[in-house]
């Protein structure tokens, strides 16, 4: 996480690194006692994963995303970072799906000892953070340590953890970083900024650091200056990706439409095909949601309290002894998609949605929330129907 | 203490009515920060859970619950016998904010169990009586066996507590009929009225609907909602009415805020 010190002036940093560089960096990453977590190309998906060298990363790979569609595919070429978002996201570590908040224990005399879960100390380094990504891991950081009460477990793994952003040259066709303004350039926040550089001249990275953490390990590996070609190359292949997104939102403000949809009949459509089975919501970056469990070792005298991820497409999401509030698909929906684009500037002051894709890639029927967005937009330039479909 | 449960010793775990039971707890060692009316603890039954509860007392140091069992945890909890502990965390919520009903008529109007927040906002009141106007009781219940803390509200009434019941036996001489029925009988300059209301949601909307039609101004009917809660912390997600997080935004808001959120279906 950047210091509190003032970061370096991220151009004046600027270097290239070789193959070698990037070897260098996670074998100097590992020796500092970081656990480098990056992109490996394993059981046909680009997933996050520990990377004992640089020689894991999916050089070669790229893959072909559409709605309800992920396929690893050969490259002609070796980039390394030519891929869009996985299965995964970072939340996966920062946020883990299932972790042990407290124990407690009961004496015979009914007294209880209640003994807080000690975040264990972390320290990783994400290498490869998409520009989109980064923004997803932002947009926790206001939810969980951001507000009046802080998440101590996310924030011990947060602020221990160094970002190395790769920024996109290979948007995939379910990419909309431009509309939600969050890529494929890389923006502030992390400790080092690299962009992936494969012509005549060579394979390489044009790197920056944004923290002083940063600059050090820049420093300490094998680089040269960065000249103008590499220089040049880098931000003109950024500037092609921004041209070539697959996908994009209406051009409106969206928090405004979205608070304006409530009864639209649109959901009603997007009802009818959606299983509400909560794929988006685990695949989604931002998604932050969690139940918990209480549980009891066999002598009844030991418990303890986990907490695991739980989507708002379940039903027994807003139980309440007189029955679930969102019993119908249509309002589960509704309620995703309404909190990613609209309420989530209301109660975190920014949006829900970075842009990523990763929705419609892993949703089994293909639902798409740029579609569903796009027509809610069309919908709301149609002249008010005499009778709307439900009245809600 | 927001994260992990303090242990409380219950001192009192005793019936209020056939369903409902009042537990008084006190810390075993470190005690939460005070809490204020309006506001509600995370209750933890061991290893069986944990839910909302509001502070129906707040007596010397000492926290009052009163909880109607209806599953697993809330049952578990009626059942606690003194002597024994339960985790509690909080405060959480916002609270009635009596200092901002300063020098304005009170009306407090309560369905069934949501007299239970609304009880330390009275106490509090009597206590002031100087800060505001005139203070008013409504007091709604299925049936007379379902009125709570049944011997308190004869030394509330001034000027007026009223009690109405929608199902009575011959026993019962008092009025049957919903708790708006007794606005009648309430002395308070609406304009000038801060209302504060609990109860089923049904409830809160009907109340809602007359105070304004009467003028209460919407901001000043405040009311206290419920959805379900994990964390109370503001990170689970669960208790989303719209744009609210409602253990961080409420549960008590504004009714200018509440009304058009209550109106759409199953936001
Ligand atoms: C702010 C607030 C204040 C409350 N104050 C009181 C009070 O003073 N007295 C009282 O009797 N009740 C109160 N309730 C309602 C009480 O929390 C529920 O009756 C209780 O959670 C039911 O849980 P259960 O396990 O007994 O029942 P079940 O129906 O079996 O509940 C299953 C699980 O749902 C979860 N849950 C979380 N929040 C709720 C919720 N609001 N309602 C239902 N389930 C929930 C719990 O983990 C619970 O274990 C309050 C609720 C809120 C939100
Ligand atoms: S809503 Fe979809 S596109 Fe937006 S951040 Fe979540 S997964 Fe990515
Ligand atoms: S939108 Fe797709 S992924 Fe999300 S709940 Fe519906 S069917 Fe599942």
């Amino acid at each position: 996480m950047p210091s509190a010190t003032a970061p370096p002036d991220a151009d004046s940093t600027a270097c290239v690194l070789d193959l070698e560089g990037i070897e260098a960096l996670v074998r100097e990453l590992r020796a500092r006692g970081r656990t480098v977590i990056g992109p490996t190309a394993r059981d046909g998906a680009i997933v996050l994963a520990e990377l004992e060298s640089a020689d894991e990363l999916p050089y070669g790979w790229g893959v072909e995303l559409e709605a309800g569609y992920y396929r690893m595919k050969r490259r002609t070429d070796a980039m390394a970072f030519a891929h869009s978002a996985g299965p995964q996201s970072w939340k996966n570590f920062l946020h883990p799906e299932r972790a042990r908040q407290w124990t407690a224990d009961r004496a015979p005399d009914g007294g209880m000892t209640v003994r807080a879960e000690r975040p264990e100390p972390t320290s990783f380094a994400f290498l490869g953070v998409r520009p989109c990504d980064l923004r997803a891991i932002q947009i926790q950081d206001r939810v969980m340590i951001g507000g009046r009460h802080r998440d101590d477990a996310y924030e011990e793994r947060r602020t221990g953890a160094f970002l190395i952003v790769v920024e996109c040259v290979e948007p995939g066709a379910t990419c909309f970083c431009v509309s939600m303004g969050t890529g494929p350039a890389a923006q502030p926040g992390y400790d080092l900024a690299l962009t992936e550089v494969l012509d005549d001249s060579g394979h390489r990275f044009l790197a920056r650091a944004g923290t002083e953490e940063g600059a050090e390990i820049l420093e300490s590996l094998p680089h040269r200056p960065a000249d103008d070609i590499t220089r040049t190359r880098a931000r003109e292949d950024v500037e092609a990706a921004a041209g070539r997104m697959g996908r994009t939102m209406p051009d409106v403000d969206l928090r405004a439409l979205l608070a304006g949809t409530l009864d639209a009949e649109r959901w009603n459509d997007v009802a009818a095909r959606c299983l509400t089975c909560g794929n988006c919501t685990m695949a989604c970056p931002t998604c932050f949601c969690t139940t918990t469990e209480d549980v009891t070792d066999l002598t009844g005298d030991h418990a303890e309290r986990w907490r695991r991820w739980e989507s708002c497409y379940d039903m027994d999401f807003t139980h309440l002894p007189g029955g679930s509030v969102r019993s119908t698909g249509r309002s589960r929906y509704r309620q995703w998609l309404t909190h990613k684009l609209g309420t989530w500037w209301d109660q975190f002051d920014s949006s829900g949605c970075v842009g990523c894709g990763r929705c419609i890639v892993w949703c089994p029927v293909a639902i798409d929330i740029t579609e569903e967005a796009h027509a809610l937009h069309q919908e709301s330039l149609e002249p008010q129907a005499e009778t709307k479909g439900e009245a809600s | 203490m927001t994260a992990v449960p303090l242990p409380y010793r219950v001192v009192s775990n005793r019936p209020e009515t056939t369903d409902t039971r009042t537990l008084t707890l006190r810390p075993v060692g470190e005690a939460l920060p005070a809490f204020a009316p309006g506001q509600f603890a995370m209750l933890y039954a061991f290893g069986v859970g944990e839910i909302p509860v509001s502070v129906a007392g707040l007596q010397d140091g000492a926290l009052t619950h009163t909880l109607r069992g209806v599953g697993a945890v809330s049952r578990a909890l009626c059942a606690v016998r003194p002597g024994t502990q339960v985790g509690v965390r909080g405060p959480f919520g916002t609270g009635w904010d009596l200092p901002a009903a300063t020098g304005r008529d009170l009306l407090v109007v309560a369905g069934g169990i949501g007299l239970a927040p609304l009880r330390p906002l009275v106490q509090a009141a009597l206590s002031t009586p100087r800060n505001h106007g005139r203070l008013n009781i409504l007091i709604g219940a299925r049936t007379p066996e379902d009125l709570l803390y049944r011997s308190e509200p004869d030394a509330w009434g001034r000027p007026y507590c009223g009690m109405t019941v929608d199902r009575a036996g011959p026993e019962w001489t008092g009025h049957v009929g919903v708790v708006t029925t007794l606005l009648d009988q309430a002395a308070f300059t609406p304009h000038e009225t801060t209302a504060f209301v609990c109860g089923p949601e049904v409830m809160i909307r009907a109340t809602g609907r007359e105070l304004l039609h009467r003028g209460v101004p919407a901001q000043h009917i405040r009311v206290s909602l419920e959805r379900n809660m994990h964390c109370a912390t503001g990170h689970c997600g669960h208790c989303q009415l719209g744009p609210l997080l409602l253990c961080r935004d409420g549960p008590v808001v504004g009714y200018d805020r509440a009304e058009p959120l209550l109106a759409v279906r199953e936001l």
